[in-house]
């Protein structure tokens, strides 16, 4: 049995609503489907009091629309998006990536924004308080050192979430709204190196809607997941992939990689590769640059070692089955 | 302490409790509906699985969520269906009958909420593919019986098959337990 902390429920009708009452409560957090929020704070790892629960702005957050691009709804649950013939005609990666989150229960409970904002993820964090008073505690929460990186300043929790490459990839972009007003923030620019909070949202902003620009229709996409087992795991590796071609040559290139250290990376240094033909080779080469970038760690518990060698595998598995 | 409405079972219910309270507790120690099992706590098992559907809706019983990591202050708004209120006036749902049927439980821990994903698939899909029952119940966790005569079950239940026979086991008839008893010499230390 794993108790929660004493809580209030606070449960808004509106987003304007839900924004005063995060400024109101200092320290509130936004609950959605709960299905990382809850775990969480059983863990011990929240010293909140209140919660604001959206599932009164269901009506208001659930929509999946094509205008230009496509906007989603922060509320969308992952298994609406899953199943969204729209979603899959025009961003399969996204789709695909929803469809590999969690379990059945988990993805009609949790949310695309809930997702976004997922908190990172440790072997040495998401733990029972006893737990992790019998290791010692971390700088995450309660301690003052790292057990994944030896002398460590700075937590290098996991991002774990499988939306964030694809839409990575997509170019995506986030609205926020606050008390103050509100702002589109791209993807790329969303999320911070800190495992300790690794966004830049405030504590009395809502991530509101997702946008995905048009250009992300016509590209050659897929998203492919490592994990031990194929329900119910968090991601021990993710990756997508939005590739742009002419005739039989690579013209634009976006390649993002999941769960390492705090932040998904987008794949830097490939504009070289442009201009290549677009067949194994490109997908090799593309394998070993991005094995270069990416460092997977013990904050994990698969084997660091096996997950970088499957690294390039990974990607050339993805990039040819973007372009077949 | 706050009054919260909960649907449950087609019944509204008054309970007591506490901001932190999840589903899961005041079913089982509010409203002493004990089906629903606790096992992680957490998220992981599928064992504390409901089915859920906004108030009012009509139709099937809703979807399959984790009433360990709901909280009940957040549920008002739901209609639940526990193991509880699946056998209908007619007696046991066919997915009770058919569990039974191919001796698809061991223990018997993980099968509410194994019932309850297996009647929110049947409801939406009446003749589902092997794969497709696999992955409704692949977040339903169980230690004992290796899944097999699970699958099955949900076979049975979708009118796809009967239950293969379960012919008596033959095997010797073992000694009885005296004549060897007899054979027994002391061990000394
Ligand atoms: C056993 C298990 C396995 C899982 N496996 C996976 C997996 O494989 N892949 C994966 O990606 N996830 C996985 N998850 C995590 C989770 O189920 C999903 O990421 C889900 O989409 C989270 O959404 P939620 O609505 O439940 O988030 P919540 O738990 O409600 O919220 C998560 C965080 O985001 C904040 N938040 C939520 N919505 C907003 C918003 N609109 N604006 C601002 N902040 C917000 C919350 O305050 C909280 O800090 C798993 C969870 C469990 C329990
Ligand atoms: S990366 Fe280090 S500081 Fe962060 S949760 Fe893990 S052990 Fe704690
Ligand atoms: S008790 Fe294990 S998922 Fe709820
Ligand atoms: S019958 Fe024992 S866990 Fe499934």
């Amino acid at each position: 049995m794993m108790t929660l902390p004493p809580l209030e429920v606070l449960r808004p009708g509106s987003v304007a609503e839900a924004v005063e009452a995060l400024r109101a409560h200092p320290g509130a957090r936004v609950l959605a489907g709960g299905t990382d929020l809850v775990p969480n704070l059983k863990y011990g790892m929240y010293d909140t009091r209140h919660l604001v629960a959206l599932r009164g702005l269901s009506k208001e957050l659930r929509y999946v629309r094509e205008e230009g691009g496509l906007r989603l709804g922060a509320l969308c649950t992952i298994d609406q998006l899953a199943e969204n013939d729209l979603l899959k005609a025009r961003t399969p990666a996204l789709a695909e990536a929803c469809g590999q989150i969690a379990g059945p229960q988990l993805r009609r409970m949790g949310t695309l924004g809930g997702n976004l904002c997922l908190d990172t993820r440790c072997v040495y964090i998401n733990q029972s308080y006893f737990w992790r008073s019998a290791l010692g505690f971390c700088l995450k929460k309660d301690g003052t050192l790292c057990h994944v990186v030896a002398g460590g300043k700075r937590c290098v929790a996991a991002a774990s979430n499988d939306t964030a490459p694809a839409l990575l990839a997509l170019d995506a972009g986030v609205r926020l709204v606050s008390p103050r007003g509100e702002r589109v923030v791209p993807l790329r620019e969303f999320y911070l190196p800190d495992g300790l909070h690794n966004t830049v949202l405030q504590p009395d902003e809502l991530l509101v809607e997702v946008r995905i620009p048009p250009a992300a229709f016509g590209k050659k996409q897929a998203f492919m997941k490592l994990r031990t087992r194929a329900a119910i795991d968090f991601p021990a590796l993710n990756l997508a992939v939005a590739l742009e071609t002419e005739g039989a040559v690579v013209k634009s290139i976006s390649l993002a990689v999941g769960a390492l250290a705090a932040r998904p990376v987008l794949i830097k240094g490939i504009d070289d590769l442009v201009g290549r033909p677009a067949d194994a080779r490109f997908a090799e080469e593309l394998g070993r640059r991005a094995q270069k970038q990416c460092r997977p760690l013990t904050n994990i518990s698969v084997d660091p070692d096996w997950r970088r060698d499957l690294l390039p595998v990974l990607v050339r598995r993805l990039v040819l089955r973007a372009l077949a | 302490m706050q009054l919260l409405h909960l649907f449950v079972n087609g019944e509204e219910h008054a309970v007591a409790a506490p901001g932190q309270r999840t589903l899961l507790e005041a079913l089982r120690y509010d409203l002493m509906l004990t089906g629903s099992k606790q096992g992680c706590d957490k998220g992981d098992c599928g064992a504390c699985t409901v089915l859920v559907r906004p108030r009012g809706d009509s139709g099937f019983r809703g979807e399959p969520i984790l009433a360990c990591i709901t909280l009940a202050a957040d549920a008002q708004d739901l209609e639940i269906t526990t193991i509880e209120g699946l056998a209908g006036p007619l007696g046991l749902d066919p997915i009770q009958r058919a569990f039974a049927d191919c001796g698809a439980l061991q223990c018997g821990f993980c099968q509410p909420g194994m019932m309850l994903s297996a009647r929110a698939l049947l409801d939406k899909c009446d003749k589902p593919t092997l794969p497709q029952i696999q992955e409704a119940l692949s977040g339903n966790l169980c230690r004992c019986t290796g899944y097999t005569k699970i699958y099955e079950a949900v076979e049975v239940a979708a009118g796809l098959r009967t239950p293969s026979s379960r012919a008596p086991v033959q095997s010797e008839r073992a000694a009885a337990s005296d004549s060897k008893a007899q054979t027994v010499t002391e061990i000394v230390p």
